[in-house]
């Protein structure tokens, strides 16, 4: 019986938090019919959009992987002051409200910044431009390939590495050969996090974009746009969009999960 | 190290520098004005609740998913990392459209300090789940057999031993969605209307003081914020470093 009562309670909540509203949103977007659906996702504006977005993901997600890679050999591998602090700082994007990066942004790259006189006799824009938009992508999406290789890494040791460096391989030869097969998993769980947290980062692009719709618009901003113009049906259907994405990246992840455990 | 300070550490060093700009007394006016203290009461007693709800709720889920046997336990168990994946925009206007104006239940929260604790429900559900899995999967069954043949109720062996063991994890899965509560933005926005003194949550308030051109009061809000959630992080660390050691 406690079983029961207690199966029972956990599901409701689950359905009342997550999985009723989010079919509700699903079935809203589709209650004028597919075709209306069509239309409110093809247009120029969403069309851009969703380039945009995937232009953000197709540029953060390489960088942060290389990144990711390297900062976890630094910290599992190596031994110097301040590994702690490192660790810790790479968690920051964490901890920090998105909002908060942002601002954080603006302060360095905007016209006013500590770089921005530098980079507007340069030419070059950061902050209302796609640019801008790149960075707090990368910043919010920076810690998720480290977290999920450092663990990999330290388990790993160095055994077979420094057999293969006795019987003559570069380090370069036993990281292509040897490290980097051992931890595939443990990156593609990081990427696919990555990606996810990428697609949907919201609140970081918001400040920095300045949302000039066909411009510096994502979709998780053009959500917002077309719901705050009382397009709701749009908002729904751009929702829609995202929603399908996150659940690609739902299912990758449940794809890898019990590969790396085994 | 360079791609990090430049994209992490010099912008949040920037924040903290543009607060003190005008001295302490600067940064304390802007903290404590009233709509600034508002919010941050806000967030900090809203995440509060979000936090002691997810430590019930999240092991409940968690026992429920490793101890019951059920069809769909499967899809239920990916449903936990909807809200991890899922855009925190829509995630605001999936609850909107259950709970808003024109919700099939008759239910509206919109615009009210309950969407605020309902939002952050939604985006720190799947913290505690998913520190306290992994330790309940691992959990030995033995002790808990040997306690219920030795005359122990159900209630006195959860109390006794199995919370006792889960006890790090939930705490550790806490601040984590603690955290994560503090500087949430993008599920308040379209839900919670921020109307100031009233539902306007600390991230939001800096969100409409950069738009205003606030940045200093943007800034001092920010460090505060900053604080809040280093100090829980840097928490979390030593709680699993004590952990660590008692397991060594």
């Amino acid at each position: 019986m406690g079983r029961l009562a207690a199966r029972g309670v956990a599901l409701s909540y689950l359905a009342l938090l997550v999985g009723v509203p989010v079919g509700l949103v699903f079935y809203r977007a589709f209650e004028k019919g597919a075709g209306h659906l069509w239309e409110s996702i093809s247009t120029p504006e969403a069309q851009h959009a969703f380039w945009l977005t995937c232009v953000m993901v197709a540029i953060a997600v390489p960088l942060n992987t290389v990144f990711g890679v390297l900062c976890g050999l630094v910290l599992v591998r190596q031994r110097f002051r301040g590994r702690a602090l490192l660790s810790a700082a790479i968690d920051l994007p964490f901890a920090v409200s998105p909002v908060v990066i942002g601002l954080a942004l603006i302060l360095v790259y905007g016209n006013r910044g500590w770089l921005g006189g530098w980079l507007t006799d340069h030419g070059i824009q950061v902050i209302f431009a796609p640019l801008g938009m790149v960075l707090a992508t990368i910043f919010v999406s920076l810690p998720f390939v480290v977290r999920e290789v450092v663990p990999v890494l330290r388990e790993l040791g160095t055994d077979q590495e420094q057999a293969a460096t006795t019987l003559g391989a570069t380090p370069l030869q036993s990281f292509l050969r040897i490290t980097l097969p051992a931890i595939r998993w443990g990156v593609a769980y990081g990427v696919v996090l990555t990606t996810a947290r990428a697609l949907g980062e919201f609140g970081a692009v918001s400040v920095v974009s300045g949302k000039l719709a066909g411009r510096t618009e994502t979709l998780t901003l053009q959500v917002e746009e077309r719901f705050q113009a009382f397009d709701v049906t749009g908002a729904y259907a751009a929702a829609v969009v995202l929603a399908l994405m996150a659940l690609v990246t739902l299912l990758a992840m449940n794809a890898i999960k019990p590969k790396e455990a085994s | 190290m360079a791609y990090l300070s430049l994209i992490a550490l010099l912008p949040l060093a920037a924040v903290v520098a543009r607060s003190t700009e005008g001295g302490f007394a600067g940064f304390w006016k802007a903290v404590s004005n009233p709509q600034a203290v508002a919010a941050l009461k806000l967030t900090l007693i809203a995440s509060l609740v979000v936090v002691a709800i997810n430590a019930v709720a999240g092991t409940l889920i968690a026992w429920v998913l490793v101890r019951d046997e059920f069809r769909g336990k499967g899809v239920v168990n990916s449903l936990i990392d909807l809200p991890f994946a899922l855009p925190t925009i829509v995630a605001g206007l999936t609850l909107l459209a259950l709970y808003g104006p024109k919700g099939p239940l008759g239910v509206d929260l919109a615009f009210s300090r309950a969407a605020v604790v309902l939002a952050l429900l939604f985006v720190t559900l799947p913290f505690v789940v998913r520190a306290v899995q992994p330790l309940l999967l691992d959990l030995d069954r033995e002790t808990e057999e040997a306690a219920e043949s030795l005359g122990a109720t159900q209630p006195v062996v959860f109390r006794r031993i199995v919370l006792p063991t889960l006890m790090p994890a939930i705490l550790a899965g806490s601040g984590l969605g603690f955290a994560r509560a503090v500087g949430e933005f993008g599920s308040l926005v379209l839900l919670t209307g921020n109307i100031p003194f009233k539902t306007q949550a600390a991230s939001v308030l800096i969100f409409s003081q950069v738009e205003s051109g606030d940045v200093t009061g943007a800034a001092a809000v920010s460090v505060v914020l900053l604080l809040l959630s280093f100090v829980t992080l840097l928490g979390i660390g030593r709680l699993a470093q004590r952990t660590l050691r008692h397991d060594g």
